[in-house]
């Protein structure tokens, strides 16, 4: 009954999620306007856009141990590259959306190409260093194409009438619900094939998944050009969303803003992911309005500067999750269930899988058995 | 002739850079395995502990020995700020690498969001001594003061960090922790006192890369030390990960591949030419310039 229920869950959520812009409810405190005012249904889509955005790095990262520093790159590709065909060659948006496509497989699979060659730390830093060349190219404007820092807005004709106008915020929102259901769907889909269970072996121990006789090189490097396409993909739905492109979507902050996302909600779990870039984008917007309220201007100087910034205050909550909820809200959640039914805490759920956000602790062995290039040596004395 | 000097002079200032940032972290990653992602987070602190020193510490200014001092502050909050976060932060999560790593990431955000919120974004002047902005006749060419200042602080924190790994009981702790750290600790000699010795270190050397890049850029705002740390992490990658050589070496010839490409190709080609260096040292030696073939 209760699993049948838990299979169930992600399905009531959609349908709700789908039906909550014909409300007209208030929720005071949460959101300023009724929940189907244009400005409302803007923030709920970001918000579902990035639970996508940062399922898609959880693919990577929880659930293959491949701690990329370089996601931001594939997002970004993706809406300049939209932004592009739609505005210098006035292409239709189907058309845009083939070659994002196309370069949202082949991009990654280049860079991938050259990073998978080392692992651990060394893998994250090179990531960093070629997503950091993506950022230079936009902000150097390179013919006038990227617009620099200025970032680069969407000519409109020709995106379909739909998806233009305030009054048109809804299905903008429904096409962010879209993204995030069609994302939710791929990673649960690959995560239960093969290649998912293959992907798992290597996040806990890739020097056994060789000794099995495959070669994780082949599989690393699918997940990484899929985990880049579905960014990609999100990029189009944010250019979509916000009208333009901005150079804030290439910088390492933003790769950073996933990993944060990601790890609030719980690596290595789906829905823990979502919830943490639904979190973290609600809380980015909201932190900002609370800033420039009266009640917070009106604070001493000690308390009011560092609440000016919210990335203050998600950095500081993000080191208070490392340290004291390991595995996020999804672990946390996992935690209490296991209290609940009656187990000592901190014992293994049982089954072959082991639960959800405890994959951390779990990347822990590996990240000591072999971090950067060349540790896979006799080095300790293995 | 005079501009090969020139960039060759600005190239190798541009290394001097980067080599204080990645000795730095190539030093902390050795020994302890984290990525210290919060190494950018010290240099804006070490940038702006100078910058503040130099306005309101009794004593210190843009000249002469008030310029020393006010370096001395900055590199001093950066040390302390890097060895209270170590004893604080990173020694309860230790031997858990990854979380090690994800404080770090969570501390560079907050750091220099807390540095924005009190001193605005915008790039503040530094105050740099005169004489570093005027210029010595190098075969030629006129190259601006504070590129020797910058090679000098270098090629001293080179070769102190040498002398040190050499010759003294913690450098040889430090030294056969980066060799193998289980060793070590079951000789009973307690490495967590070199961890706080080697990120405090760290934490210095980032704060004086942020003191003197003030000086090489003529101002300072919060995410300098970000982009500077970019180039170190390459630099790291392509020196061998916990090479302090390899770090010098490196961070030489990716100063130089940078000055060349920018001035002979065009602008920001430099900075697109030394990832590419990247991709081909890690396709022709995964392990670095300093790894061992085996």
């Amino acid at each position: 009954m209760s699993r049948k229920l838990t299979r169930l869950a992600p399905l009531v959520v959609l349908v709700v999620l789908a039906v909550l812009p014909f409300s007209t409810l208030q929720v005071p405190g949460l959101f300023d306007g009724v929940l189907n005012s244009p400005g409302t249904l803007q923030l709920l889509a970001l918000c579902l856009l990035f639970g996508g955005v940062a399922l898609s790095y959880d693919l990577l990262f929880g659930f293959t141990g491949l701690l990329s520093f370089g996601h931001a790159l594939y997002f970004a590709a993706g809406t300049y590259v939209a932004n592009l065909a739609l505005t210098q060659l006035g292409w239709g948006l189907g058309a845009a959306l083939a070659l994002t496509t196309a370069v949202g497989v082949v991009l990654p699979l280049l860079v991938g190409g050259v990073a998978l060659r080392v692992s651990g730390i060394a893998f994250s830093m090179v990531t960093l260093a070629i997503a950091q060349v993506g950022s230079i190219v936009v902000l150097r404007d390179p013919g006038g194409l990227t617009g620099g820092e200025e970032g680069l807005a969407l000519d409109r004709s020709n995106v379909p009438d739909a998806f233009v106008g305030v009054l048109n915020t809804v299905n903008l929102y429904w096409l962010a619900l879209a993204y995030l259901a069609l994302v939710y769907v791929v990673v649960a889909w690959v995560t239960g094939s093969r290649a998912g269970r293959v992907w798992q072996a290597i996040r806990e121990n890739e020097r056994r998944v060789e000794v099995l006789g495959l070669r994780p090189y082949p599989f690393k490097l699918v997940v990484f050009a899929l985990a880049g396409l579905l960014a990609a993909l999100g990029g189009v739905v944010h250019l979509l969303l916000l009208g333009g492109s901005t150079p804030r979507t290439t910088t390492a902050d933003f790769t950073l803003g996933l990993l944060v996302m990601v790890v609030l909600g719980g690596a290595g779990s789906r829905w823990g992911a979502v919830l943490g870039g639904v979190l973290y984008t609600y809380l980015d917007s909201r932190l900002t309005d609370l800033a420039s309220s009266a009640a917070v201007q009106d604070l001493p100087a000690w308390l009011r500067v560092p609440l000016s910034e919210p990335l203050f205050l998600l950095g500081s909550l993000f080191v208070l999750v490392v340290f004291f909820v390991p595995g996020g809200i999804a672990g946390l959640v996992a935690r209490l269930r296991e209290r609940r039914a009656g187990r000592r805490p901190g014992a293994p759920a049982g089954g072959a899988t082991p639960p959800p956000g405890r994959v951390v602790e779990q990347l822990r062995e590996t990240a000591s058995r072999g971090v950067g290039v060349g540790a896979g040596g006799p080095r300790d004395g293995v | 002739m005079s501009t090969v000097v020139l960039l060759t002079v600005t190239g190798l200032g541009l290394a001097a850079l980067y080599f204080l940032v990645a000795s730095g972290l190539s030093l902390i990653f050795g020994l302890m395995g984290v990525l210290n992602f919060a190494h950018g987070a010290f240099l804006t602190i070490g940038a702006y502990g100078t910058w503040w020193a130099s306005e309101n510490l009794p004593g210190a200014g843009s000249g002469g020995w008030g310029f020393a001092l006010a370096v001395a502050f900055g590199v001093a909050v950066g040390t302390v700020v890097a060895a209270l976060i170590e004893l604080l932060l990173i020694r309860p999560l230790y031997e858990r690498h990854i979380e090690q790593v994800l404080v770090t990431v969570g501390l560079s955000l907050a750091l220099v969001a807390l540095v924005r919120a009190i001193w605005g974004a915008d790039p503040r002047p530094f105050p740099a001594p005169a004489w570093a902005e005027d210029t010595t006749s190098v075969l030629g060419a006129s190259v601006p003061n504070d590129r020797f200042l910058l090679i000098g602080s270098a090629v001293v924190v080179l070769l102190a960090v040498l002398a040190f790994l050499r010759y003294t009981r913690f450098g040889l702790v430090i030294r056969a922790g980066v060799e193998n750290r289980s060793m070590v600790t079951a000789l009973g000699i307690d490495v967590r006192r070199a961890f706080t010795l080697v990120f405090a270190l760290g934490g210095a050397f980032a704060a004086l890369a942020g003191a003197l890049g003030g000086v090489y850029l003529g101002s300072i705002s919060p995410g300098q030390g970000t982009s500077l740390l970019i180039f170190a992490f390459i630099v790291v990658v392509i020196g061998g990960m916990s090479s302090i050589t390899g770090a010098a070496v490196a961070a030489v010839l990716v100063g130089l591949v940078q000055q060349f490409a920018n001035y002979y190709a065009a602008s920001g080609v430099g900075d697109l030419s030394v990832v590419l260096l990247l991709a081909v040292v890690l396709l022709t030696r995964p392990g670095g310039l300093t790894a061992r073939v085996a």
